[in-house]
């Protein structure tokens, strides 16, 4: 059973974080970020081409993860490759002790800096999850019997603040049903809207990690609320990120981020955070110190 | 249903018939003159603006259906127009021209680019409806093509791209997963979402497709 598995299934509140790989091959502020949380967090997650944006591959980076005595979960999109491509990394991945995955369908390809590139979509995932269970089952997507089984700790998102949420919440109960043990949300900034969420996502067998993404200034929040699917940041957030002293407002927004970590683990909202700093990593040991985590 | 078609940049018309001097042009009485593409009209066009550009028209055609067998009538009917000609410019779908290409014995070019089999909608205005995917969900989507109206193809549900009914890749495209929720909603019928879709058969009909349907299923599986 992996680290972070046994860390799902201990009760505690469960760490994450992630990290986003570099464009090129310059591993090493990546490897500096994994060197900073890895002792911090019960799982880095690495980001699989994120936004459809090419990257190194989140393969790579998990790997790093591993090496560097860290806990990784491999995030897999569905959008770069076939059931072949798919299978074969997941055998890659076992093989090197990557036992965590995080099942997504992945972003459309022409919101990406690859436009024109094809988008495979040969799975969805909630189809690669039924996959995953499929090979730990001993068989691959073609029946065909496996030499050595990978037994993976699978996962997959929910969006709690989507509009309409009812097709939403349908998605994420067959992501359960196909085997997902737990769910990291989209970034979640109102914890009432939350708290009616988790009164519903209560009822499955299956551990829920809050969604932080780090706010840095009132622009931000502005830009996701208006771009960014799924995300909604409240009126009083956005004020107090504009009333920040200048030069101020990541102050303000790692202090939201703490502040709210710390709410949801004191209230026991959830089984846990999952922190996306994009770009920020720097500011994530900061953040849980300030949520009381050590 | 009928093939949706766009009209190649003329630049690029001109760099692909660059050999050639005497073009003879074929339009198409369907879909092409329905998609304003390559109907009696554009094809008096295309030929005005041909001999502006220094091309030698030696005759045009605008048969029922491009795509038809009967194309092959003008081999006859046009004959020393074609015998003329260096090569025949298609205004229609890639099937019009793979039709000309076989019947009329001289090489083709497209003007148009295919795009998909669609329906019109406000003039001018079409949208897909079909991928010939060869395995049909539609009862179990409200009659709204998962395959089709969903940017990603998703047979399970919606992505996190869903914004209020819209999808992710923008340019007014709705959330066909939206859509398919609303429907089946209104008709009572929401339990259908919840059924698993296993992966698709990409090969469901092997591609190249081609088929002997003069058997049933049972028969041909029997032989």
């Amino acid at each position: 059973m992996s680290r972070f598995k046994e860390a799902l299934d201990s009760g505690k509140f469960v760490i994450t974080a992630e990290i986003g790989p570099p464009k090129g091959v310059n591993v090493e502020p990546m490897k500096h970020h994994i060197a900073l949380l890895k002792d911090r967090v019960d799982g880095l997650n690495v980001t699989d081409n994120q936004s459809s944006v090419l990257r190194y591959p989140s393969l790579g980076g998990a790997l790093l993860v591993k090496e560097m005595g860290g806990e990784p979960i491999l995030q897999m999109t569905c959008r770069d490759r076939n059931r072949l491509a798919l299978q074969a990394d997941l055998f890659f991945a076992y093989s090197r002790g990557i036992t965590n995955v995080l099942c997504l369908t992945g972003d459309a390809v022409v919101v990406g800096d690859h436009k024109d590139a094809k988008g495979v979509f040969d799975l969805d995932s909630v189809q690669l999850l039924d996959a995953i269970h499929t090979l730990s089952e001993g068989k691959d997507l073609a029946g065909n019997p496996l030499d050595g089984t990978p037994r993976f700790c699978k996962g997959a998102i929910v969006t709690p603040e989507a509009q309409p949420l009812e097709p939403q919440l349908l998605k994420f109960e067959k992501k359960i049903e196909a085997g997902a043990e737990f769910i990291q949300t989209q970034a979640i900034y109102d914890l009432t809207n939350f708290s009616n969420f988790m009164d519903y996502a209560r009822k499955f067998q299956v551990k829920i990690l809050a969604g932080i993404v780090v706010l840095v200034s009132a622009g931000m929040a502005k830009f996701m609320n208006k771009n960014v699917p799924g995300i909604f940041v409240p009126k009083a957030l956005i004020d107090e990120l504009a009333g920040a002293p200048k030069g101020k407002a990541l102050e303000t927004g790692i202090n939201i981020a703490a502040r709210t970590i710390r709410t949801i683990r004191d209230g026991r909202m959830a089984d846990g955070v999952h922190i996306m700093a994009i770009g920020r990593e720097e500011s994530v040991p900061r953040i849980l110190d300030l949520a009381g985590i050590h | 249903m009928k093939t949706i078609t766009r009209t190649k940049p003329f630049e690029q018309i001109l760099e692909d018939i660059s050999l050639d001097t005497r073009v003879f042009i074929v339009g198409c009485g369907t879909c092409a003159t329905l998609c304003h593409t390559g109907g009696i009209d554009e094809v008096a066009a295309m030929a005005e603006r041909l001999t502006v550009a220094g091309k030698i028209v030696t005759g045009v055609a605008v048969p029922p259906t491009g795509c038809d067998e009967v194309t092959g009538e003008m081999r006859y009917v046009f004959r020393d127009q074609l015998r003329a000609a260096d090569i025949v410019l298609v205004m229609s779908c890639a099937f019009g021209v793979q039709t000309a290409a076989s019947q009329l014995k001289k090489p083709v070019a497209p003007a148009l680019d295919t795009l998909f089999m669609g329906k019109e909608g406000p003039a001018g205005h079409y949208s897909e409806i079909c991928m010939q995917c060869g395995e049909c969900v539609l009862v179990y989507t409200g009659g709204i093509c998962p395959v089709t109206a969903c940017h990603k193809g998703l047979l399970n549900g919606p992505c996190g791209g869903t914004d209020n009914g819209m999808c992710e890749v923008g340019n007014g495209r709705e959330c066909a997963w939206t859509l398919i929720y609303n429907r089946l909603q209104s008709q009572g019928r929401l339990d259908h979402m919840r059924r698993y879709h296993p992966p698709k058969t990409h090969n469901a009909v092997l591609r190249p497709g081609i088929i002997d349907l003069t058997h049933s299923r049972e028969e041909a599986a029997a032989q």
